[in-house]
């Protein structure tokens, strides 16, 4: 028997038991559409977290004051408390010409004021040169002054809910606030960007570092952004900030270098692990479809007992018997997939219009794995219903029992 | 054409062994009207099926057209059956699914005859059974004698040299019976090999050559005058 003729037979012995069909294909393009939209959003997880990191610049290097050992070995020995990571060694960083600007970060929290208001707000001691490091970017005025770090000027930058909260939405420019016991006047306002790992900017103050040392009454710093003059730089750009604070700590090396692409990739790396666990959960949906192909060719092989009995007196040999059920569970497999697939497309398409940040269409391998898979499960289950047509005994096959 | 030689057929059924067939010589030739009578249990059906290639004997001889089926394996069997056999069953046996000439056509559909070619000759073959306008019904459209005249032409669309036809009439009505048996003599008029079972005296004895059965055994094998009558 001619394989096209054999497909048609197929699709004719499935179109006549027209529910059972259905309820079979909705179950395999349920179990597609299932792994296909969890890859999807599994990966629009991902893209998400890499396009935060990417905002940030991927010629980042960050210098965390202290050593975290990743290689395991002894813990460090208690008490042994890191030297601080001062001013003067974010500024030698400058020495190394693979950095473009070094943005030096104290951190802290306090009270601000001004009048009668008050609000808590993270405030962050830094330089002019935080505003292009960070990519922020102003809603009005003018940042932090360049000029020398060491000198604790009166300058602030305030975040977007921060200014609307203490001036009520009047103009703040030039205007004073207090920040515990000091003053700062009102330079620039910071445009609203939402959080940005893990810091809320609407949030947040920006003042001189010196300044910020003097209110937190420290010298260590939270941490040293680096940007390095290009993404190619950046290894070097480690190499020399290593060796420059190697020099200034009589040798010992006791800060951390990270590289945003370091924790980008690390990050990547999970989340692209957590998007195959879930995909593989979901294809256990696909597996209990094939189940239900089985179940559905062991029926139809029963009932159609005298079918393959006349096929076979009619001189069909044991083969064309197994192609043909074979063929009806490839078409539920392909058919059910392919409308799983078409589903989760759709499915994508509409929920990104409403949710940008999912982005629209499915990732490509997903749908050509799900389909692979279907097929695959297709021919697994389908096969040892269609073996058993092909040695139905004609005679006791056609005996009215 | 057709020569047993101690042809037997034993089931089993638990630890009890069944004797359908036992020890059956048989020759036919070429063009023979044969009806094969016998009580119920007798074996007809059986020798009917080894005759067909649908069964294979437990021990004997068995030549068809010249070769020796036992040496045939299942594919060989299955294009045997496809060229030379055509079967007519009591119960008709149309797919309920598909029409009346996708019935037919299924024979040629296996022999992959090209699909011009097919619809020709099923057309040919309905018109000559006159069927030609229920060609697109479906059996359950069909009187019973429609649908045995169905289950014929496509037993014969592949111009096989042996129909053999299993009570053919048995689930059909005096006057749709006897156009069945018509329709059956007229192939054998065209040079068909016929073997009918049936429990129709009057319909057996239309027969050229009468076989009867009891227990397994061919008792007796009756020829028209002319060829003598013969006692096993
Ligand atoms: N598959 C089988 N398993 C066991 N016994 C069987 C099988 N097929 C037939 N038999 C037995 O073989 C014997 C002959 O059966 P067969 O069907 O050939 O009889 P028959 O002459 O066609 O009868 P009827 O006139 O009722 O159709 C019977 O005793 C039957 O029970
Ligand atoms: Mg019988």
């Amino acid at each position: 028997m001619r394989f096209a003729e054999q497909f048609l037979f197929a699709a004719q012995s499935l179109r006549a038991a027209r529910v059972r069909t259905l309820l079979i294909l909705l179950a395999v393009a349920i179990g597609t559409a299932g792994v296909v939209l969890l890859v999807w959003l599994g990966e629009s997880g991902r893209r998400y977290v890499a396009d935060q990191f990417a905002a940030l610049g991927t010629n980042l290097v960050i210098v965390l004051p202290g050593r975290t050992e990743t290689k395991g070995g002894a813990p460090p020995l208690l008490g042994e408390t890191a030297r601080d990571l001062t001013l003067d060694d974010a500024l030698a960083l400058q020495r190394s010409d693979a950095v473009r600007r070094v943005a030096p970060i104290v951190a802290g929290s306090i009270t601000v004021t001004r009048g009668n208001r008050a609000r808590e707000a993270t405030v962050l001691g830094s330089t002019a040169d935080l505003l292009p490091v960070r990519r922020f970017e102003l809603a009005a005025g003018t940042f932090l002054p360049r000029g020398d770090p060491r000198r604790a000027g009166a300058e602030c930058v305030l975040g977007r809910t921060l200014q609307r909260e203490l001036f009520a939405g009047a103009g703040a420019l030039g205007e004073w606030v207090r920040l515990g016991d000091r003053r700062f006047r009102v330079t620039g306002i910071l445009a609203s960007t939402g959080r940005s790992l893990g810091t809320d900017l609407d949030e947040a103050v920006v003042i001189p570092v010196a300044a910020a040392q003097a209110l937190f009454d420290t010298e260590g710093l939270f941490r040293v952004l680096i940007e390095a003059t290009d993404r190619g730089a950046v290894p070097r750009a480690c190499r020399d900030v290593e060796r420059i604070l190697r020099q200034r700590r009589e040798g010992e090396l006791d800060v951390t270098v990270i590289t945003q692409e370091a924790v980008l990739a690390t990050f990547d790396g999970i989340l692209r692990t957590l998007t195959f666990a879930i995909a593989g959960i979901a294809a256990i949906s696909l597996v209990v479809a094939g189940i239900l192909i089985m179940n559905v060719m062991v029926i139809a092989v029963a009932q159609r007992r005298t079918e393959v009995g006349l096929l076979k007196a009619l001189g069909a040999a044991p083969d064309s018997i197994r192609s043909l059920f074979l063929w009806e569970a490839l078409l539920l497999a392909v058919v059910g997939a392919g409308a799983g697939i078409t589903i989760a497309e759709a499915t994508s398409r509409i929920a990104a219009a409403f949710v940008p940040a999912l982005g629209a269409g499915t990732p490509g391998w997903a749908a050509v794995a799900a389909f692979a898979t279907a097929l695959a499960i297709g021919i697994a289950f389908g096969t040892a219903p269609a073996a058993r047509a092909a040695r139905l005994d004609p005679v006791l096959a056609l005996a009215r029992r | 054409m057709i020569e047993l030689q101690g042809v037997q057929r034993v089931f089993r059924v638990g630890d009890q062994e069944v004797h359908a067939l036992r020890d059956v010589d048989l020759s036919i030739a070429r063009g023979e009207y044969l009806s094969l009578m016998g009580p119920s249990g007798s074996g007809k059906s059986t020798l009917l099926h080894v005759l067909g290639l649908l069964d294979r004997p437990t021990a004997g001889r068995y030549r068809l057209l010249g070769r020796d089926v036992g040496e045939l394996d299942d594919r060989a069997l299955a294009r045997t059956r496809r060229q030379c056999i055509g079967f007519v069953f009591q119960s008709f046996h149309l797919v309920p699914r598909l029409t009346t000439a996708q019935n037919v056509a299924l024979p040629l559909l296996l022999a992959e005859v090209p699909r011009a070619e097919r619809q020709q000759r099923v057309r040919e073959a309905l018109a000559a059974f006159g069927l030609g306008h229920r060609a697109d019904h479906r059996p359950d459209e069909l009187s019973g004698g429609q649908r045995q005249r169905a289950a014929i032409a496509r037993a014969t669309i592949s111009r096989p040299q042996l129909l053999l036809a299993d009570e053919p009439t048995g689930n059909l009505d005096r006057s749709a019976g006897q156009e069945i048996v018509r329709e059956l003599e007229r192939l054998h008029d065209d040079g068909l090999t016929l073997v009918v079972v049936t429990h129709d005296p009057d319909l057996g004895r239309r027969a050229h050559r009468r076989l009867r059965m009891d227990d397994g055994r061919i008792v007796a094998d009756v020829r028209e005058a002319g060829a003598g009558d013969a006692v096993r």
